[in-house]
């Protein structure tokens, strides 16, 4: 009898783990310990990858708190002097802040605003296309950009855009009589930046709403047709609904990473002439700390982006709650 | 779908959609086109036609030249082998660290999943994370390129999820033959997500073949590039021979037409296991989207 009750015993075992998980550090000690006695290899197996996180992952978070130190490297975390808020006062007093700030909510909301729908149209546009080998075809070109690194992309760039001889330059300038030179020219920035990411991330984004589009009920277009909608009407009214809950769920994910401007390629495409609007936390941080070795104040100033940024992964999560029934977490 | 309209909006409507579709294809695609092209240009072709897909004088200048030079070679290799160590480490952590937390009955994983799941939301930062680097001896060491981003928190999530989906039957069959949990997931786990190896393995190496973020903080030998450094320093400077470095100082080499072939030969591996890619991300863009 208990040799047969014995395989259906884990979720109930499973609950009365937890509750002594729960229960005082000693009965928790002394669950983990039983556990380990019970299952070695399985706490084995867990070990590196427990280690690699406390390592890469836990000890950054330690770390942050050179942000309120002047860390010299060769005190070390322990012995370097502790300055309170020195550095974020420094940070949101000095004129580098606004001009950060602003740099990096203007790309963010030109991605909001251009590189999120253009996916959405894209795939719409796909989901019309009646020729099935002429959909696989043109999908098979536009995901292709996806995969190739920002060294890449921005190599591309460099060599399209040059100035006198890049074939976009060329084209451009003799299409508009300009003399626009895209690489060097802050006004510029930008644009390339959002065509860019347009390029290389349009084709991709298509998928998940490609699928939204292939789970839409056949039946509805049907009933749609035999009362009489045209194409367009049936574009209007049947397929546009169809995705528009995938769209919100995207636009909350989205929130969580709104700050995340992309350091590579925007490392990439700064330089020394169009620096003033290419400069976002992340590739400061990356100048004043790396390039200038002044640690505390820029994990400072990456200490405070990553606030930012998980106070709003938790509002995206909320938000996704309590919108769409489904969370992140 | 028995009945069909064939108005002549309609018509005009599929013809507009085809034709945009088409002009976002080729935009993306001709690019690549030209560089191929221009790749095996000569220097002054370069310089007098601003684009063309057929070069006028075909010449193998620019390969035989990069090919001819260690720094190229060399930065192809390390790439090459950090791409193929680093994968294998990953992979193999990540799918020792998601068996033991799809067991139901593991003390700690909840704790552990909270863990990890906040890492995946919030992290100390680049600067904190390069002096942990620095502290233990990593920086101009190749496992800088690997250890830093060994277990993705995203791919933990999505392989512990398949394991959990495995019926636990097999587990605990396995456990009354008495195998140990070891046993259990080489033996019998393993076998079963030969697919979910290969995707995630594909996840890893791409994202190593494209780190850029990482040798930049962490290698600063320039012995050491990888492929995307090079292609960095090559693509942005106005002679990239001295990148590139110059064996015979009587040979003046191809210097625009380089930055095209590196490109090319960058793009290559990408391209080769482009279709691979497409089927296998396409599938984990899905299996991201249910819930982890």
């Amino acid at each position: 009898m208990t040799s047969t009750k014995t395989p259906a015993a884990p979720a109930p075992l499973a609950d009365e783990e937890l509750v002594s998980t729960a229960a005082t550090p000693r009965r928790r000690r002394r669950g983990l310990l039983r556990g380990i006695r019970r299952s070695p290899w399985l706490y084995l197996m867990l070990l590196p990858g427990v280690v690699y996180f406390a390592i890469f992952k836990y000890a950054p978070m330690y770390g942050v708190t050179i942000a309120f130190q002047d860390y010299l490297p060769f005190l070390g975390m322990a012995d370097s002097p502790w300055v309170g808020w020195k550095h974020f006062e420094r940070l949101f007093s000095g004129p580098d802040f606004g001009r950060l700030l602003s740099n990096t909510l203007i790309l963010a909301f030109l991605n909001v605003v251009i590189a999120f729908p253009a996916p959405v149209i894209v795939a719409l546009m796909l989901n019309e296309l009646r020729t099935q080998m002429l959909k696989k075809f043109i999908q098979t070109a536009i995901y292709v950009p996806h995969f190739l690194s920002w060294a890449i992309v921005s190599g591309l760039t460099y060599l399209l855009f040059a100035l006198d001889t890049g074939p976009i330059t060329v084209l451009f300038n003799g299409v508009f009589g300009t003399d626009a030179n895209f690489l060097a020219d802050p006004d510029w920035f930008r644009p390339l930046i959002i065509v860019q990411t347009l390029w290389k991330s349009t084709g991709w984004g298509t998928i998940i709403y490609l699928a939204a589009l292939a789970g839409v009920d056949k039946q509805l277009y049907e009933a749609a047709m035999i009362d009489g909608a045209s194409r367009l009407q049936q574009l209007r009214h049947v397929t546009i609904p169809a995705i528009v809950p995938t769209v919100i769920i995207m636009m909350i994910l989205n929130i969580g990473n709104f700050l995340d401007t992309g350091f590579e390629q925007i490392y990439m495409l700064t330089n020394s002439l169009n620096r003033e609007v290419a400069d976002v936390f992340d590739t400061y941080v990356y100048f004043m700390g790396i390039t200038n070795g002044a640690y505390s104040y820029s994990t400072a100033i990456g200490l405070f982006k990553g606030i930012v940024g998980l106070i709003l992964i938790l509002g995206a999560n909320w938000l996704a709650r309590r919108f769409t029934q489904s969370s992140l977490f | 779908m028995a009945i069909r309209y064939h108005s002549r909006t309609e018509k005009v409507f599929d013809a507009a959609n085809i034709a945009v579709l088409l002009g976002l294809a080729a935009l993306t695609i001709l690019p690549f086109l030209y560089v191929l092209a221009a790749s095996f240009a000569t220097e002054s072709e370069i310089a007098a036609r601003p684009f063309f897909l057929w070069p006028e004088t075909a010449t193998l200048d620019t390969y035989r030249y990069i090919f001819s030079t260690d720094t190229f070679i060399r930065s192809l290799l390390v790439t090459i082998g950090v791409t193929a160590v680093g994968t294998l480490v990953q992979i193999t952590l990540t799918m020792l660290m998601a068996y033991p937390l799809s067991d139901p009955n593991l003390v700690g994983k909840g704790l552990i999943m909270r863990l990890v799941l906040f890492a995946m939301i919030f992290s100390g930062g680049m600067i904190p994370t390069f002096l942990v680097v620095k502290e233990l001896g990593l920086l101009n060491s190749y496992w800088a390129l690997i250890l830093p981003m060994a277990i993705n928190p995203f791919n933990l999530i999505v392989i512990r999820t398949f394991f959990q989906q495995l019926p636990y039957e097999l587990r605990e069959a396995a456990e009354i033959d008495g195998a140990t949990e070891f046993a259990t997931f080489w033996r019998i786990m393993l076998p079963l997500s030969k697919p979910v190896i290969a995707t995630f393995s594909l996840f890893y190496a791409v994202a190593i073949w494209n780190d850029f973020m990482s040798p930049l903080l962490y290698i600063s030998d320039t012995d050491k590039w990888t492929l995307q450094m090079f292609v960095r320093q090559v693509t942005i400077s106005s002679d990239p021979s001295t990148t590139v470095g110059q064996l015979d100082p009587n040979y003046v080499p191809p210097a625009e037409g380089l930055k095209y072939a590196v490109i090319v030969i960058a793009t290559v591996p990408i391209m080769l296991v482009y279709p691979f890619l497409q089927k296998h991300f396409a599938k984990g863009v899905m299996i991201g989207s249910v819930k982890g």
